[in-house]
């Protein structure tokens, strides 16, 4: 009995230590052996852009790609499923391994904090020098990814997260003109209106994140940008006098919301507004997508504004591309975060994904109306990052804020939803 | 000696490889896990000291993790009183000696053959907590039958709604706990039965006192077979609800917590829902192993 325990640990610690030194060999070969190659070989980009129009947006940085980089080779990495959270999951254990892709996706910001953290991510600051980027690219986007003077990603796209819409013949129906309500009071007074005009739950909401967007969007109006960009910084506290405030009001808007939220997905929150059932919903400028998608008109069929209170505040948020630490085709990597920020790359991204490019020079009218109207915004409004979409802090945070906003979405305890808020910030 | 090793030396060698495919991929990891959920790795970044119980000490005290616990519990209870009932039920009904027994056999059994994650995208429709007017799914039909008073909000329930998370699996595994007892009751001897009738037992008495004692072994294996399912319960979950604070149990919350990159935390929970169901597992092994060699 004991030859064979030793046997058999003898046979165990031999197979976990080839099975480390042929790991080791082998990112280290890779590693240096990419770095020395002249620029050609293939460059491998790590997405879950996989169908739909964001994978059309990527497949209009390739052609780019293919143009412009003509020494490379694309390849296309790209894990489906989940939302992007099978992606991490890979992305994660490649990382550690330090096996990383040439170049992979993540939302600029706060997102990306645990890979700078880490060290896994390399500063482009000197790039966007040379590529004139730090010109073309909004000031105060780059004020928002900047980090103690480096730069970790470049911005491919920008989505506004703080967006209404809005169904025009309920609101009329109910005597309400279609247009945006000039605070969050006016807007809990027209839903007042409208549930007394039969519309049960003027409000269409959806799953967790979305409770959280809707948070956002009430913390941005009550607070003002400045003091909400501050609550991730800490230069605002969670525990202060206005958050209870702006939480209070969160809670009002919520007992107008429809009650199915927790089993709903946005694009279903979204057709309860189109069907009529309700009269507005809260979510990022994709849902315009769907709407041109389906068929819809804009101003007949629906209208947009920012969030009530929130008009001139633009919440974005960016998919971006980085540069991993030991990235094994450098050379290819950097070809490829020239076309993401370039205006060509920008515009065969953007247009077909339906989101607004992160440079100032875009023309505007390769664009739809909704994107036109969004270029103008983004181009004149204060900006505040959106904490459901990972522009602004890590994902950790995110996930305690969700859960807290998912709890809050049964108890409706105030006091409780900020505490979990306030332990999130830790 | 040498004829010890004679004797043993090829079974040996035969199960080496599994005895190390085992070792490594089985214990060492669970070794891992513990060392991992010793450590303050709660970012990307490599674990910088160990810190001994904390983690564990920090999720006893995080209201999401109680939380998670309680859905667990109510799941697990309802799970396995579901299928227990039914199983049993309708095993009995088929010892009776119903007419196309082959037929139910299959139609109950047949389910458990369908994965957690196709069967619970129809489950999430079916249990759509839409009620009135928009309702879907079981509450339509509710509302069709004029049953109105039964539409209820299933898994979206902030105190119960894990009872109705319950329903799918109950559905799924019922006809594998009625197999269970179908063998059970095939298993005990005619004779027992006769002697019974001989000595005067009624029916009920019969199965009271005779055949049911018999069936105690079957009965904890289903319950130790269902129950360590129900604790490691994520497929179905996310399946249905996917991963939110509602209906969060420790599995789902160990998947979040790795997402984030918390890896100490989603190790902790992972070794936490380990204890959980080794205090199941294993006195039922223990209890397994005495039997045999009483045998």
């Amino acid at each position: 009995m004991r030859r064979m325990s030793w046997f058999a640990s003898v046979a165990a610690v031999a197979l976990v230590l080839t099975a480390c030194g042929d790991d080791d060999n082998e990112s280290t070969t890779e590693g240096s052996g990419g770095s020395e190659e002249e620029a050609s070989g293939e460059v491998e980009v790590f997405t879950w852009w996989t169908e739909g129009g964001e994978k059309a947006g990527l497949d209009g940085l390739v052609s780019v790609f293919s143009e412009q980089c003509s020494d490379f080779e694309f390849v296309n990495g790209a894990v489906a499923g989940g939302a992007g959270s099978n992606a991490k999951q890979v992305l994660a254990s490649r990382l550690q391994t330090g096996e990383p892709p040439d170049t992979f996706q993540a939302h600029a910001g706060g997102e990306l904090l645990d890979y700078i953290n880490a060290d896994q991510l390399e500063d482009l600051s000197g790039l966007y020098d040379e590529w004139g980027l730090s010109d073309s690219v909004s000031e105060n986007l780059l004020d928002a990814i900047t980090l103690d003077g480096a730069i970790y990603s470049v911005p491919a796209n920008v989505h506004r997260a703080n967006v209404v819409w809005a169904n025009p013949t309920v609101l009329e129906d109910a005597g309400l003109p279609a247009e945006a309500p000039a605070s969050v009071d006016d807007w809990l007074a027209d839903m007042q209106t409208l549930r007394d005009n039969g519309v049960d739950a003027p409000l269409a909401i959806a799953t967790d994140w979305t409770q959280t967007m809707l948070l956002e969007a009430v913390l941005i109006a009550e607070l003002g940008p400045e003091a909400y960009t501050g609550l991730y910084d800490g230069s605002t506290d969670w525990a202060s006098a206005e958050v209870p405030a702006a939480l209070e009001k969160y809670g009002q808007m919520l007992e107008f919301a429809n009650a199915d939220r927790a089993g709903l997905d946005w694009p279903d929150a979204v057709n309860k507004v189109t069907a009529g059932d309700a009269a507005y919903t809260l979510m990022g400028d994709w849902a315009a997508g769907k709407l041109d998608a389906d068929g819809l008109e804009l101003d007949t069929d629906y209208v947009w504004w920012p969030s009530p209170g929130t008009d001139g505040v633009f919440q974005w948020l960016a998919d971006s591309f980085v540069l991993p630490v030991g990235a094994p085709n450098r050379a290819g990597t950097e070809c490829w975060l020239e076309v993401v920020g370039s205006e060509d790359g920008q515009r065969e991204f953007n247009t077909a994904k339906g989101s607004i490019p992160a440079r100032t020079d875009a023309d505007p009218s390769d664009y739809g109306p909704y994107a036109q109207a969004a270029m103008e915004d983004w181009a004149s409004d204060a900006l505040a990052p959106s904490l459901a979409h990972g522009s602004a802090a890590p994902v950790g945070w995110i996930d305690a804020v969700n859960s807290a906003v998912g709890q809050f979405s049964t108890s409706g305890d105030v006091g409780a939803l900020q505490e979990q808020l306030a332990a999130a910030a830790q | 000696m040498r004829s010890r090793i004679r004797n043993w030396g090829p079974g040996l060698l035969m199960v080496a490889p599994s005895i190390v495919v085992i070792a490594v991929f089985v214990y060492v990891l669970i070794g891992a896990t513990v060392n991992e959920s010793l450590t303050d790795r709660h970012t990307a970044a490599p674990a910088e000291n160990y810190v001994g119980l904390e983690n564990y000490a920090n999720l006893l005290d995080d209201d999401r993790f109680i939380h998670s616990l309680k859905n667990l519990a109510v799941l697990t209870v309802v799970f396995v009183t579901g299928t227990l009932v039914l199983g049993v039920l309708w095993a009995f009904l088929l010892e009776k000696g119903v007419k196309g027994e082959g037929f139910f056999r299959s139609a109950y059994l047949f389910p458990m053959a369908v994965s957690f994650v196709a069967s619970g995208v129809v489950w999430r429709w079916l249990l759509n907590s839409a009620e009135g007017e928009g309702a879907g799914g079981l509450n339509a039909l509710f509302g069709m039958a004029g049953l109105d008073v039964l539409q209820n909000p299933w898994w979206s329930h902030p105190d119960w709604g894990m009872a109705a998370m319950a329903v799918p699996a109950i559905w799924q595994l019922s006809g594998y706990v009625m197999a269970l007892f179908l063998a059970g009751f095939r298993g005990i001897p005619n004779e027992l039965r006769e002697a019974a009738r001989v000595d005067g037992a009624s029916e009920a008495q019969l199965y009271r006192h005779v055949l049911f004692p018999q069936l105690s072994p079957v009965a904890l294996t289903a319950l130790i077979i269902i129950g360590h399912m129900s604790m490691k319960m994520f497929d179905l979950i996310m399946a249905v609800s996917g991963a939110q604070y509602l209906t969060e149990v420790p599995a789902v919350y160990m998947w979040q917590a790795l997402l984030t990159n918390d890896y100490a935390k989603a190790a902790a929970i992972a070794i936490v829902l380990l204890v959980v169901v080794a205090v199941l597992v294993v006195p039922y092994l223990i209890h397994n192993a005495r039997t045999e060699r009483q045998r």
